[in-house]
Formats: structure tokens, sequence, C-alpha cells
């Protein structure tokens, strides 16, 4: 899933400037799950900003909704008809919904009330970790099931580096578990430690953004639309 | 020889080994590596040059290691995987070779967030053991990364870093073989003060005979203070500093703590060159340059060998 958190309000506050009628849309999918733009967090935030507006003695009405997911251009059907009735819409989806907005309606003002930060899960109540990289090039059968891409700090590919200290990675040792020590625990469990020793050589980047914008054009599937 | 560089025919020899380290300035202050270099003139057998050390911007190690074959120092060049791509690094070892760099050593980098630029964008295209690798490649088969040829002669004594007090502890002697595998012919160590673990990390290099595949140097660094000492403990990952050393330290007066502490390396160095598969020390007197002479004399690394 994508994980994001909410912007402080200040910056949501300085964002919308000043709009009398605010949409705030959440999205039923992955910002749901890791507590940050569900239909809970549109009823905080959307309090939040009447109360604020209220102490500047600013006017404003916040419109709240939420669709199940806004990446996906069919679930805006039910709520297009309000959005277009406020001046701005803050979408608290993730930077794909705020963008699927922006394209299907070109003439609404659409913010970003979130910062999308990772592809990750819910590893444990309150923690939300990264998990994968999206380099395009999945190499998680040569690590143990455990991406060095996304979770070591230096995305290195034959660690670990002289950073790493009682299992945890210099750059946060509080936070951020050195991956290439849990790679090395999980290869010697599985008996596979030769692995730990061949040399992955340099990864191939063209897969990930380094070689630019992917789009992934599937002909079978574009060929069903043309059928129906 | 890979590359006739004066490190390498010290080696070669059967010698002990010497090498020093120079930080450059953060600025063009050329001054700052002239003086510096001054001191270590004929006291240690190559000086590294730091690539951006704790991740904050200084003059670069390539022009750092070209003024320094000006004043008659053998640079080895330090270059680390967090600034430059594939494309950066090859180009710049063409002109470091081409400058008349002959030594280097391979790093992974410090990552930014402990420098002065912890907003910036890192690289990381490839990692040092690929980096090891690449130059290697460069070197005897004379060709780049992709396969291109390259024109002219690329020759390099490649060096590396090995820490064996990074976590997890049975990791370290796998990637000390990973390193030679790579195709490593020196390694420098993090610097050591917990000589026990050290000692093992060195039996199990030796059990696999990887001491006598790449020349080992043991890295020191001279305490200067009890909160020097402290700072390193605490804040720098992968250094630990054994109890005894911390109280020995404090057990002086202040004004006498940084000659306690040379008193301590002159030590520690009579014990690693006892260790068998040690072939050189890297002395790394951090900001203390000039304390170089004294520290190679009293330590018994004088004079050092020299070749026609």
């Amino acid at each position: 899933m994508i994980i994001a958190e909410q912007k402080p309000l200040e910056e949501i506050r300085e964002m919308l400037g000043d709009a009398k009628k605010v949409m705030v849309l959440g999205c039923g999918a992955c910002v749901t799950i890791c507590f940050a733009g569900g239909s809970k967090e549109v009823g905080i935030l959307s309090s939040q900003l009447r109360i604020a507006a209220k102490k500047d003695g600013k006017e404003l009405e916040v419109i709240e909704d939420t669709i199940e997911r806004q990446c996906e251009n069919e679930f805006f059907e039910s709520v297009k008809d309000k959005m277009k009735e406020a001046d701005v819409v803050l979408s608290i989806a993730c930077g794909v919904g705020v963008q699927t907005i922006a394209e299907l309606f070109p003439d609404i003002i659409v913010l970003p009330g979130l910062n999308t930060t990772s592809f990750g899960r819910p590893k444990e109540p309150g923690v939300f970790a990264e998990y994968c990289g999206g380099c395009g090039d999945c190499i998680l059968d040569l690590t143990g099931g455990i991406c060095p891409i996304a979770r070591c700090s230096k995305s290195l590919l034959n660690g670990p580096c002289g950073g790493s200290e009682n299992g945890m990675c210099e750059v946060d040792p509080k936070t951020i578990q050195c991956a290439w020590h849990l790679i090395f625990e999980k290869l010697e469990k599985m008996g596979r430690l030769d692995q730990i020793e061949k040399i992955n050589p340099p990864k191939d980047w063209s897969n990930s953004m380094s070689g630019g914008v992917r789009n992934i054009v599937r002909e079978d599937l574009l060929e069903v639309k043309l059928e129906s | 020889m890979k590359s006739n560089s004066n490190l390498e025919k010290v080696f070669a020899s059967g010698q002990l080994a010497v090498t020093g380290e120079l930080g450059p300035p953060k600025g063009t202050n050329i001054k700052v590596i002239e003086e510096k270099a001054k001191h270590l003139k004929g006291m240690v057998d190559a000086v590294n040059l730091t690539d951006n050390q704790t991740a904050i911007v200084r003059l670069s190690s390539i022009a750092s290691a070209k003024i320094l074959l000006d004043i008659g120092l053998e640079p080895v060049m330090q270059m680390v995987c967090r600034d430059r791509n594939r494309l950066a690094m090859q180009s710049d070892l063409f002109g470091a070779v081409a400058l008349g760099v002959r030594n280097m050593l391979c790093l992974s980098g410090d990552h930014q967030v402990f420098g002065n630029h912890p907003q910036a964008k890192n690289v990381y295209d490839i990692d040092s053991v690929q980096m090891i690798n690449m130059v290697k490649t460069m070197r005897d088969d004379g060709k780049l990364l992709s396969g291109d040829e390259i024109d002219g002669e690329f020759k390099m004594f490649i060096g590396a870093a090995e820490n064996p007090f990074g976590d997890p502890f049975a990791s370290r002697v796998p990637r000390l073989a990973k390193k030679i595998a790579a195709g490593v012919d020196f390694i420098q160590t993090q610097c050591i003060y917990d000589m026990e673990r050290f000692k093992k990390w060195m039996e199990g290099a030796r059990a696999r005979g990887l001491h006598e595949k790449c020349f080992i140097m043991a890295g020191v660094t001279p305490l200067k203070s009890v909160g020097m000492a402290n700072y390193m403990n605490n804040k720098v990952s992968g250094i630990s500093i054994p109890e005894d050393i911390i109280k020995r330290m404090k057990g002086v007066p202040k004004e006498q703590q940084a000659e306690e502490g040379i008193k301590i390396m002159v030590e520690q160095i009579d014990e690693l060159r006892k260790v068998e598969g040690i072939k050189g020390i890297h002395l790394m007197a951090i900001e203390w340059e000039h304390r170089v002479p004294e520290l190679v004399e009293r330590a018994g690394l004088l004079p050092r060998p020299k070749f026609d």
C-alpha cells in the first residue's frame, strides 16, 4: 500500500488562502489504512480548519466527503457535483489521487493535504514502514525477502556498510533497522550464507525512475478495450 | 606491478607500510593542504585524501591529490558512492589517472544526513564492492562498466575500507572476502580501539587465508582528549572504545591527555604490527597532521623506505 501523512495544518491553511468554500475529500484505500486520509481524518481535518478560521475571524465553509478510491475515474461519479460547488478541493489521498482529480476535472482547483512517502505496510500499531522502492527490477529472491533498495539507507546491494550497530542503521538508530543485518540473519537461518558472498552486480536502474517515466502499456488489455 | 605506486612497492618489498590521512579544506585555500602535507612528507608512504568526509563539502579529493603530487607526496584518492553515479565515477577516474593518481580507496561514503547538506539527493548508483570491481575491470581489462574500451593506460592500486566493529560481526569476514573477490588490493580498517574484537576478526580472516590475498592495514587514530574518546565512542557508529582506554584518558589531567593518547597509540601500533597478517598501519591523525612526525617517530615507523 501507499503510505502518506498529513501536511502540517499551517501549511494546509496557507495553501487554502482566501477560499471560502473548501471540500475536504478523503480516500477509502491506502490512506485510510495508514490513518492519514480516510473519512475519520476528513472529519478531524475539517473541524480543525473550521475552528482555525473562526479563531481568525475568517469565513469558511467546509464540505466533507470520502470516496472509495481517488485513483480511479469511476468513483468520482457520486461527488463530482459537490466538488464543482467548492472553491477548492483539498484532497487527502496520495499524490495519485490528487493528480487524478487534476486530470479529470481541469476546472477544479485541487490541493494536496498529504505528503506521500512510500510503499509500505502497517508493521505494528502506529508504525507505517517502507518496504518497496518500486525499482522495477525485483531482487527479493536474492536477499531473503528483505529489500535493500527500500530498506537500506544507502540502497546497497552488497551490505552491510560500517554504519550498522546492534541491528540498527546509523542514519536513525531509533527507527531504522539495518536491512543488511536482517538479510544476513535471514540467509543464515535459511542455511544460505553462501548467497551473502556472491557479488550482486551493479543494478540496472533503467527500470526505475532513472529510466524515465514508467507507463506500462499492455497491448492485450488495449485490445479488450477496443473490442468492447 | 598493478600501479607502480610507492605504496604498492612498499607492500611488495615486504616492509610494513604506513599511510596517513589529510582532510582537504572547506574551500579553496590550497595553503591548508600544503601546510598539512609539509608535516607528512617523508613520514608516510602515501596519504589518503578524503572525499567530502562526513558528507561535508570540501575541496575535491581529485584536486587535492593533484596538489599533493605536485608537492611530491603520493596520494590515496578516496571516492565515495554517495555523490557520483557510474558515469561520473569513471570519468573522474580517467581524470585522476591522467593526473598521476595511482592509489584509490573505494567507499560507500557517510550518509548525507550527517553532513552540511542533509537535504541533498544521494546517488548510490553502485556500491563500494561494485566500485572495486569496476575499477579492477578498467585496469585489468581496459574496459568500462559498459564494456567499452578505454583509450589509454589505466593503472590503479585499489583499496577499500573494512570495519570489523560494525554489526553483525559474523558478516565482517565474509564482507572482506567479498571485497577481495571483487578485486581489492589493500584494505584500511576503521580505527581500532577494541583490540580483542579486531584480533578475532583477523583470526577469521586468517582462517580463510584472506590475509594473503590482500594487504591489510590496521587503522589507528590517536585520542587527543577524553572528550574526543567519549565522542567517538558514543556518536560515531561502528567505533567502540573499551572502558579501560577511557579510564586511562580520564585518569590524567586535561593537559596531559594528548600525551596519554599518544602513549596508547604507540602501544596499539606495537601490538597491531605483531598481529599475523597485518601489512601496514593507516594513521588517521584527525586535524593533527602537524603531530604526525612525532607520532610515527615514537611508534618506531621511521625511516620510511625509498625506491628509485
